[in-house]
């Protein structure tokens, strides 16, 4: 088991600044998540921290020694592909074997190793199959075997779920956490997939353009994003974007839009907000903080929205219905029976305390 | 699906092709089998008017002959040529494609300016290349000829190779770099495991070709390293062709030939119509 610590690491490919100075410190034993858009320079990082990659910049520690100059072999670390990387004309026993033989393991050792990955995995009955004839969870599954067989100080998942089907990925997601607990090595996962970064990590690194945009427990960027791109990129369906001016009120402060509409905001915002009163602003506003008002009485904060149900979108569980809020298009997550037809008024419960303010110009969030 | 199932009309479009197939295998095939039956028959039944089709009885004197006068010593030494010219080739020219297709040497244009040297007509290059090995004492040895196959073939098996090579998940190689093997290690135990049907395809190239080089042969050697087309040569003379034994010499040359094709030939569909798609 070891910590990671890169410091000031930047890469670039030709003209391409692919990592822009990146410092962070992963945790012994923590799950860290490097997630955002294509591009972001998420398995750039990765694949530095592997050794497949040479830093132009910075240094990469692992377990407190600096390993730039070493070798992908001599990091001690193991890796999972997104393609699995399984070796067509091997086994399934010879390829989770396979990092073993290469560091000349005693064939004891590894026949003991095997069975116990195979059995910690449900591949038990695979072991004498060829790749071609597993299906895609299977061959993850061996992938993420062969990696577990080599008792690694760092494991590096490089989008291991992209290339399955949703069912799947679900089932691999929950396994690949259970994993983690139960061997408790240090772990780097890379996904654009922002559910899986939600739900596996206990640290996410949200990356944007080669840096860190913000990294934090998931929740905590969930809740408290520092910047609009966080607050957009985390959340499904993501979160609303209206554009507005701050404007005070006899009671305090409020959002007007641009169609002439207003919102008042919570008073306990009132004195954070006050130097941004006559500026632009976007309220973001999430889905899961529409609810249906019931007729009792609001609390500080939540305010009363009579809108028109347009798109619905049931998903079963919940249902996402369009409406519309200064004249743009918002999404509302309610109960699956919140909202039966198109055109249907409906009255909802907007909580506020929860909404994020950004300012346009900077991105920022406006604490 | 059996002819039973087909409708009639299907039944009969399917029957001629056969008997086109089979036609056209037989004339093809004709030569080959002439070639076999002339080498079983006696100097009498090869001239005799009309031609038998099948000798009297199967007899091996013109084989015989050959081992007694020692001209299958050129068919070992075309074995000795062809093969080590080849191996070391495949082995040099694997190496080159790699780096070609790993690490992009010599940028892009170098694979395309090594190709065109397989473009060079031999009869070009014959003459100068003789009067260096007559100043080098390089003339009628193993090592000459050894060394100008490998060159003349190097270029195709790095073209071919190089697109075998990117054909590998580049993911594989690197799993196996950060799973413990160095760069060498991951050249022999995954890279070549993976480009093996090419590989076999493309050595039976370089060995058919090595195999059936006449005009280098017969510039570049004269009493010692005689190879095989050089030696059927000897048989043709002024005043009458030794049929007998260039047929026997021809079946014996065919041999070698015949063997690799057939033992590598599930690799050879493979390894050919995989390159057939590359760039």
């Amino acid at each position: 088991m070891a910590d990671v610590r890169l410091s000031g690491v930047h890469k670039y490919y030709g003209n391409v600044h692919a990592v822009r100075g990146v410092d962070l410190t992963i945790k012994d034993g923590e799950f860290a998540v490097l997630v955002g858009p294509s591009g972001c320079g998420k398995s750039t990082l990765l694949r530095t921290i592997a050794g497949l990659e040479d830093p132009d910049q910075g240094t990469i520690a692992i377990g407190g020694a600096v390993v730039n100059d070493l070798r992908p072999r001599e990091r001690n670390i193991a890796m999972v592909f997104q393609n699995y990387a399984l070796y067509p004309y091997l086994t399934v026993k010879e390829n989770i074997a396979f990092g073993l033989r290469a560091r000349k393991t005693p064939e004891i050792e590894i026949r003991k190793r095997v069975s116990e990955a195979a059995e910690m995995l449900g591949i038990g009955g695979l072991l004498d199959r060829h790749p071609r004839q597993l299906s895609g969870g299977q061959r993850q599954r061996v992938a993420i075997g062969r990696a577990i067989v080599r008792k690694a100080e760092l494991f590096l998942f490089d989008e291991p779920l992209s290339n399955l089907d949703a069912q799947l990925r679900d089932e691999m997601r929950t396994e690949i956490k259970r994993l983690h607990h139960e061997i408790t090595t240090t772990m780097i996962y890379v996904t654009h997939d922002q559910v899986e970064a939600m739900t596996l990590a206990d640290r996410i690194v949200l990356l944007r353009e080669g840096k860190i945009e913000q990294q934090g427990a998931p929740l905590e960027l969930f809740e408290r994003p520092q910047t609009g791109f966080v607050a957009g990129f985390l959340g499904s369906p993501s979160i609303n974007l209206i554009p507005a001016k701050l404007v005070a009120t006899a009671d305090g402060i409020s959002a007007a839009f641009e169609n002439g509409g207003t919102l008042d905001l919570p008073r306990s915002r009132a004195a954070a907000l006050r130097e941004a009163i006559g500026r632009p602003i976007l309220l973001g506003i999430r889905p899961q903080h529409f609810s249906r008002a019931s007729g009792a009485p609001l609390r500080e904060g939540v305010i009363s929205y009579a809108a028109i149900a347009d798109l619905i979108q049931p998903t079963g569980t919940r249902t996402f219905t369009t409406i519309k809020i200064g004249g743009v298009d918002a999404i509302a997550e309610l109960q699956a029976h919140d909202v039966e037809s198109h055109g249907e008024r409906i009255e909802l419960a907007v909580d506020l305390n929860r909404a994020v303010l950004i300012d346009p110009a900077s991105g920022q969030v406006i604490n | 699906m059996t002819f039973a199932m087909l409708p009639r009309r299907k039944t009969r479009i399917l029957a001629l092709r056969y008997v086109g197939a089979i036609v056209l295998t037989l004339i093809f095939l004709f030569p080959v089998y002439w070639l076999f039956m002339i080498s079983f028959k006696t100097p009498d039944e090869i001239y005799h008017v009309p031609p038998l089709w099948v000798p009297g009885q199967i007899q091996f004197s013109n084989y015989y002959v050959l081992f007694k006068d020692g001209d299958v010593v050129a068919i070992a030494n075309s074995l000795i040529v062809a093969g080590v010219s080849s191996v070391v080739a495949i082995i040099l020219g694997t190496l080159c494609a790699y780096s070609l297709a790993r690490f992009g040497t010599g940028g892009e244009n170098l694979a395309m300016w090594i190709i065109s040297q397989r473009m060079i007509p031999p009869i070009a290059v014959v003459f100068p290349i003789f009067l260096i090995y007559v100043y080098f004492g390089m003339v009628d040895g193993f090592f000459g000829l050894i060394l100008l196959y490998t060159a003349f073939n190097l270029p195709y098996v790095i073209w071919m190779m190089r697109g075998y090579i990117i054909d590998v998940p580049l993911e594989l190689e690197e799993s196996a770099l950060v799973d413990g093997l160095n760069r060498w290690q991951v050249i022999w135990k995954v890279v070549f495991p993976m480009v093996r049907p090419g590989l076999m395809a493309t050595s039976v190239f370089t060995f058919v070709f090595a195999w059936n080089d006449f005009l280098f042969a017969l510039v570049l050697t004269r009493t010692e390293v005689i190879t095989f087309p050089v030696q059927l040569t000897h048989y043709f003379g002024g005043q009458s062709n030794f049929w007998a034994k260039i047929a026997a010499m021809s079946v014996l040359g065919t041999l070698p030939i015949f063997v690799a094709v057939s033992v590598m030939q599930r690799y050879l569909v493979r390894g050919i119509s995989l390159g057939a798609v590359k760039g």
